[in-house]
């Protein structure tokens, strides 16, 4: 089955379904009977949630990429990189790869996530031409790759314990790491507020409307 | 799967979808074999033979190497005459001093402590099942809580962030890897095939059974 027109969702047979468990229950029950979730047919709350983490998401990348990410202290000079000065410094001294995966990670990523959860967000309240499965996918990727852009903590994390070289080197983590992780966080937040089962509602909706005007 | 008269069947028999609510009845598919949803393509059955054993024994082996990975070393340095040497716990409880000690907790959680509880939830709760006992007291909220750490396990960026950092800092000093890094590598590994194993439908399946096991126990 290709369209969405053969299935009957849980809501339209008159059930709840714990998203948690998958347990289905008859339309009105408060607790899912078997893992105790709280059923909701609709998270009509979900948009507002997803909003939240998001603008907080957004503000803590601002600081992320302005203050220095790492303190590196060699012999007789100290330099003060932020993210993207890092990634070029790699770039500049033989490895492209490397700074190519702390850019994406932490770069590119993020901006993809803050873009494609807001656009998720818009459509499911104003409608989209893009197919519910399309959206549906999206939302897939983003939850899945999100926790990904970590990975740019846990290397200062990891410099930061083992480069304390007395005089020779040492490395130090700048303010712009927890900015960091808490926009991580506050995204995946975010993605996990959102509602899928809104994508599938609305489309199902505009299909109708469609079709009575036809 | 199929969404016929599902709307007269008893909601015990049904199944829908986490993701888009759509309703279908559920049917144990072969082992091996999946059931994925019509709409959206979430995997909602994929039983496999033995899995519960095999689960077990992954979540014992994944104990062992969490806990193997936080005492050994991970990481080796050496220039001009100075080394050091940086274990796990190191390295998440590297950074100290004012806010920035918020983040060691967090990544603390992140690559040790959230492995560390799924693994020890994921034997506590379905041992007993693959034994034929009872549930245990409680499990049905603990595999829930473990179901809602599994995204923040964070084992296999952490091992990737191992990589970069040494190449990193390959022209400042030299880098070696020490066996707490082949442990993580082998933890990442073994919670990949973890998830493939793991039919949540079947755990939730077996443990509401186990549950009515355990009422007639002690009503008995």
């Amino acid at each position: 089955m290709s369209d969405a027109a053969g299935t009957i969702t849980a809501r339209e047979a008159g059930l709840v379904a714990c998203t948690r468990c998958t347990r289905v229950w008859p339309a009105g029950t408060a607790r899912c009977g078997r893992c105790g979730k709280q059923l909701v047919s609709r998270d009509t709350h979900s948009l507002s949630r997803v909003w939240a983490w998001w603008v907080a998401g957004v503000l803590c990348y601002i600081p992320a990429n302005l203050y220095p990410m790492l303190r590196t202290r060699m012999l007789f000079t100290t330099s003060d990189d932020t993210i993207v000065q890092g990634a070029i410094e790699l770039a500049t001294h033989g490895a492209p790869v490397v700074a190519l995966i702390i850019l994406v990670a932490s770069v590119a990523i993020p901006l993809g996530k803050f873009a494609a959860i807001a656009w998720l967000a818009i459509s499911v309240r104003r409608g989209s031409r893009a197919t519910p499965q399309a959206r549906h996918r999206l939302y897939e990727i983003v939850e899945y790759i999100g926790r990904w852009s970590m990975i740019d903590v846990f290397v200062v994390a990891i410099l930061t314990a083992l480069v304390q070289l007395n005089l020779a080197a040492s490395i130090k983590p700048g303010p712009a790491a927890l900015a960091f992780a808490l926009s991580v966080i506050f995204t995946m937040l975010s993605a996990q507020a959102f509602d899928p089962r809104l994508i599938w509602d609305r489309a199902k909706d505009d299909t109708r409307a469609r079709a009575a005007r036809a | 799967m199929h969404s016929t008269d599902v709307a007269q069947a008893d909601p015990g028999d049904l199944i829908a979808c986490p993701q888009c609510d759509a309703l279908y009845r559920a049917r144990m598919p072969e082992h091996g074999s999946r059931a994925v949803c019509a709409r959206c393509h979430t995997v909602l059955i994929a039983p496999r033979r033995r899995a519960g054993m095999i689960i077990i024994a992954l979540a014992a082996a994944q104990l062992v190497l969490v806990l193997g990975a936080v005492w050994f070393p991970f990481l080796r340095i050496s220039r001009q005459g100075f080394a050091n040497e940086a274990t796990l716990l190191d390295a998440a409880l590297s950074f100290t001093g004012g806010p920035l000690l918020l983040l060691s907790l967090a990544v603390t959680a992140l690559i040790v402590l959230v492995p560390l509880a799924r693994a020890v939830l994921t034997i506590y709760v379905l041992g007993p099942l693959v034994f034929d006992r009872p549930a245990p007291p409680g499990a049905l909220r603990l595999f829930a809580f473990a179901e809602a750490l599994r995204p923040w396990s964070m084992a296999e960026i952490f091992a990737l962030g191992c990589a970069v950092a040494l190449v990193k800092v390959a022209d400042l000093a030299h880098l070696s890897f020490g066996p707490a890094f082949w442990m993580f590598a082998g933890l990442v590994f073994l919670t990949v095939i973890h998830d493939r194993w793991m039919c949540r439908w079947s755990v939730w399946q077996a443990l509401e059974r186990g549950y009515g096991a355990r009422k007639a126990q002690v009503a008995a």
